[in-house]
């Protein structure tokens, strides 16, 4: 080898581990899941999960999704909380940038491979994008039976009666379905699926995405899928049907009225300001000279007496 | 402007540089090696290895030393190294019954062939802190050597047992198939004991410690005794494909039990005890013991008892007893969960007017 080093290839010399981490039989089995994902939407396939150099819980389901598919000539993207920024995105896109030498990007009509926690970008996806979401409890009715045994029933049957007694209950108790986030969905009108912790504003997006979207599940060691194209329905009733969050106020930094917001408290009198939680999304509005009542400075701005939302 | 969630990578690289300046403490005080690791905090090498499932003193002592002696986070670590490792085969099960004794207890007899050795055991020792202990001496402590060497007949109390049918037989399953292996497939239910076993062997020794000692106060009680307790080394044997038979790669040091528990009979078979087995590597006897008890507890079903207790629930013990598992789950609540905290905040908020409209409409009326 010459006395430049050379970047990671498929027995690195470098990093001393394999392309994307895992080994190739590894990535075959998992890659062989997938296959059978998105040949049964919905359904959780069992993977013999590996232990990764992350946590367990900090996205090692979806990490050995995206080392299975990726190659070279991806791009990838990696959010968290819809953010580039946040600590773990960081730290996941760096893994990759590490381990496969991954061309990685911000701009999600760039990436090619987006991972992500809890979000999905508020840019429509395309068909040559794969979106590979991190997911912490596969199980939809895991808080309803945490026997595993009991769920694998339920699903076998489609008997799913459990479920829509839950959402009737909160609907008697609360007067709505009280689930915000990782709120059911019937994919392809058979499986119900657990969308990850995704608000329930993202979960339209699922439906007839042209993207094809993969779930895993490191430390509960499954994979499911959502083929392009495919109906996900949110589950509702016909008197109560499903709704997403909307806020009373726009961006403050974009002045976007239909992106999903993060709301940042400003000081301690009750001063806060709502923002784009996809911060790429905001950036680009900004970029277009889209503005809000925050986008200079939102500390400086709430003092001059402008009152935020209280 | 919006710094609430840049800056994250330089945190990151802060913090990392931060915990190694920590890790390594002042530097005035010399650094600790890991020979030192290894031969003076042996039985923190001999946890990790165990929950590590990986038998190497090296790495599991330099795992320590990473994990600035964070037992849990050194397993972890040695975990991740492990599954990168390729896979030559699968060794021949060890004997035990052919073990180096170092340590061999029995409870249930008073004496019994090959006589019971205490061995390197905390156990008669007062806690009391050793003070003298607290500077370093250069007399190296010496223990007196026995004037006969250990009995090489050690026939294993159980078998003992067996041999007179008072025992059930601990033999494998008709067939002899591979054992599961939980670190290439996802749990499956209902588990065999052979997974059941793997998973105890690699589980927390706090959490197996805890669920044994429910069932000795009465939360699926199996009236235990301990059979036998015994440590030392034993042959790891390899049979090459190429050769066809086996060939000895080494030595390991492991720790054994064998509770013998409650007896069961019936119609058809006459009353016999039953038997619960704990594994680990090193001198983890402690561990081995919880894992008897558990094993006997995860048992039940096969035995006709009522599955009522936390131990006896095969699901709720293989899924729960995994550090790196729990661990991991339980940390990831650190990280952001803004989004679906959001969410929550706008569905209460909004939850919260609905209550207060009802409750105007109902002054109103």
């Amino acid at each position: 080898m010459s006395a430049r080093k050379r970047k990671t290839r498929h027995d690195d010399g470098e990093t001393g581990y394999n392309f994307a981490y895992l080994d190739e039989q590894t990535k075959r089995m998992i890659r062989r899941c997938i296959l059978k994902a998105v040949a049964v939407p919905g359904y959780q396939v069992p993977f013999g999960s590996r232990e990764m150099p992350l946590p367990y819980g900090w996205g090692t389901g979806g990490i050995q999704v995206t080392a299975s598919i990726i190659g070279r000539n991806d791009m990838l993207k990696v959010i968290d909380q819809g953010s580039d920024d946040t600590t773990n995105a960081v730290s996941i896109r760096a893994f990759f940038a590490k381990t496969a030498d991954v061309a990685t990007t911000e701009e999600t009509s760039k990436a090619s491979v987006i991972q992500t926690r809890h979000r999905i970008p508020e840019r429509k996806l395309r068909a040559d994008q794969i979106l590979v979401y991190q997911v912490p409890i596969p199980e939809p009715l895991r808080f309803l039976e945490p026997r595993e045994t009991e769920c694998r029933k339920v699903h076998a049957y489609s008997e799913y009666g459990v479920m829509q007694v839950k959402l009737y209950e909160d609907i008697a108790r609360y007067g709505r379905i009280t689930t915000a986030y990782a709120y059911p969905v019937r994919v392809d009108d058979r499986y119900i699926m657990d969308p990850s912790p995704i608000p329930k504003f993202d979960n339209p997006k699922m439906d007839n995405s042209p993207a094809l979207q993969l779930f895993g599940a490191g430390r509960e060691k499954r994979i499911y899928a959502i083929p392009p194209y495919t109906t996900v329905h949110s589950l509702d009733f016909e008197d109560h049907p499903f709704d997403v969050e909307t806020w009373d106020e726009p961006c403050g930094l974009c002045g976007a009225t239909d992106s999903f917001l993060d709301e940042i408290i400003l000081d301690d009198q009750g001063g806060r300001m709502f923002a784009c939680s996809d911060s790429n999304f905001c950036t680009a509005r900004r970029a277009d000279g889209h503005t809000g009542q925050f986008a200079e400075d939102p500390i400086e701005e709430s003092r001059k007496g402008e009152p935020a939302h209280v | 402007m919006y710094v609430a969630v840049k800056g994250g990578e330089t945190a990151i690289e802060n913090a990392h540089q931060l915990l190694a300046e920590e890790r390594r403490g002042d530097p005035d005080v010399a650094e600790i090696e890991l020979t030192q690791i290894d031969e003076q905090l042996g039985l923190a090498v001999d946890r990790v290895m165990t929950e590590g499932s990986l038998y190497d003193r090296r790495l599991a002592a330099l795992a320590v030393k990473q994990a600035r002696g964070d037992v849990i986070e050194a397993v972890f670590l040695l975990r991740a190294y492990r599954t990168t490792l390729p896979r030559f085969g699968a060794s021949e099960p060890i004997d035990t019954a052919r073990m180096e004794i170092r340590r061999r207890i029995s409870a249930t007899f008073k004496d019994l062939p090959g006589g019971q050795i205490l061995g390197p055991t905390f156990d008669y020792t007062h806690r009391l802190i050793d003070f003298d202990l607290a500077e370093p001496s250069d007399d190296a402590p010496e223990a007196p050597l026995a004037e006969t060497p250990v009995n090489d007949a050690m026939p294993r109390v159980n078998e003992l047992l067996e041999s007179e049918g008072l025992l059930e037989r601990a033999a494998p399953p008709e067939d002899d198939p591979e054992p599961f292996d939980l670190t290439r497939e996802p749990m499956s239910f209902p588990a065999g004991r052979d997974q059941h076993l793997q998973n105890l062997a690699r589980g927390d020794e706090g959490f197996l410690l805890a669920l044994g000692y429910s069932t000795q106060r009465g939360f699926g009680r199996n009236h235990p005794f301990a059979g036998e307790i015994r440590m030392g080394e034993v042959a790891v044997e390899f049979v090459p494909e190429e050769l066809g038979f086996a060939v000895e790669l080494g030595d390991i040091t492991v720790s054994e039990c064998q509770m013998v528990t409650q007896f069961t009979g019936s119609k058809e078979a006459p009353p016999q005890f039953t038997q619960g087995y704990g594994l680990a590597f090193g001198f983890c006897e402690r561990k081995t013991m919880a894992m008897a008890l558990v094993d006997r507890a995860l048992r039940a079903e096969e035995f006709g008892e009522a599955v009522e207790y936390p131990a006896q629930d095969s699901e709720f013990v293989l899924y729960h007893s995994d550090n790196v598992e729990a661990q991991g789950f339980v940390s990831h609540l650190k990280l952001p969960h803004y989004v679906d905290f959001q969410a929550e905040l706008t569905l209460v908020r909004r939850l919260r007017a609905d209550y207060e409209q009802a409750h105007r409409q109902e002054a109103a009326e």
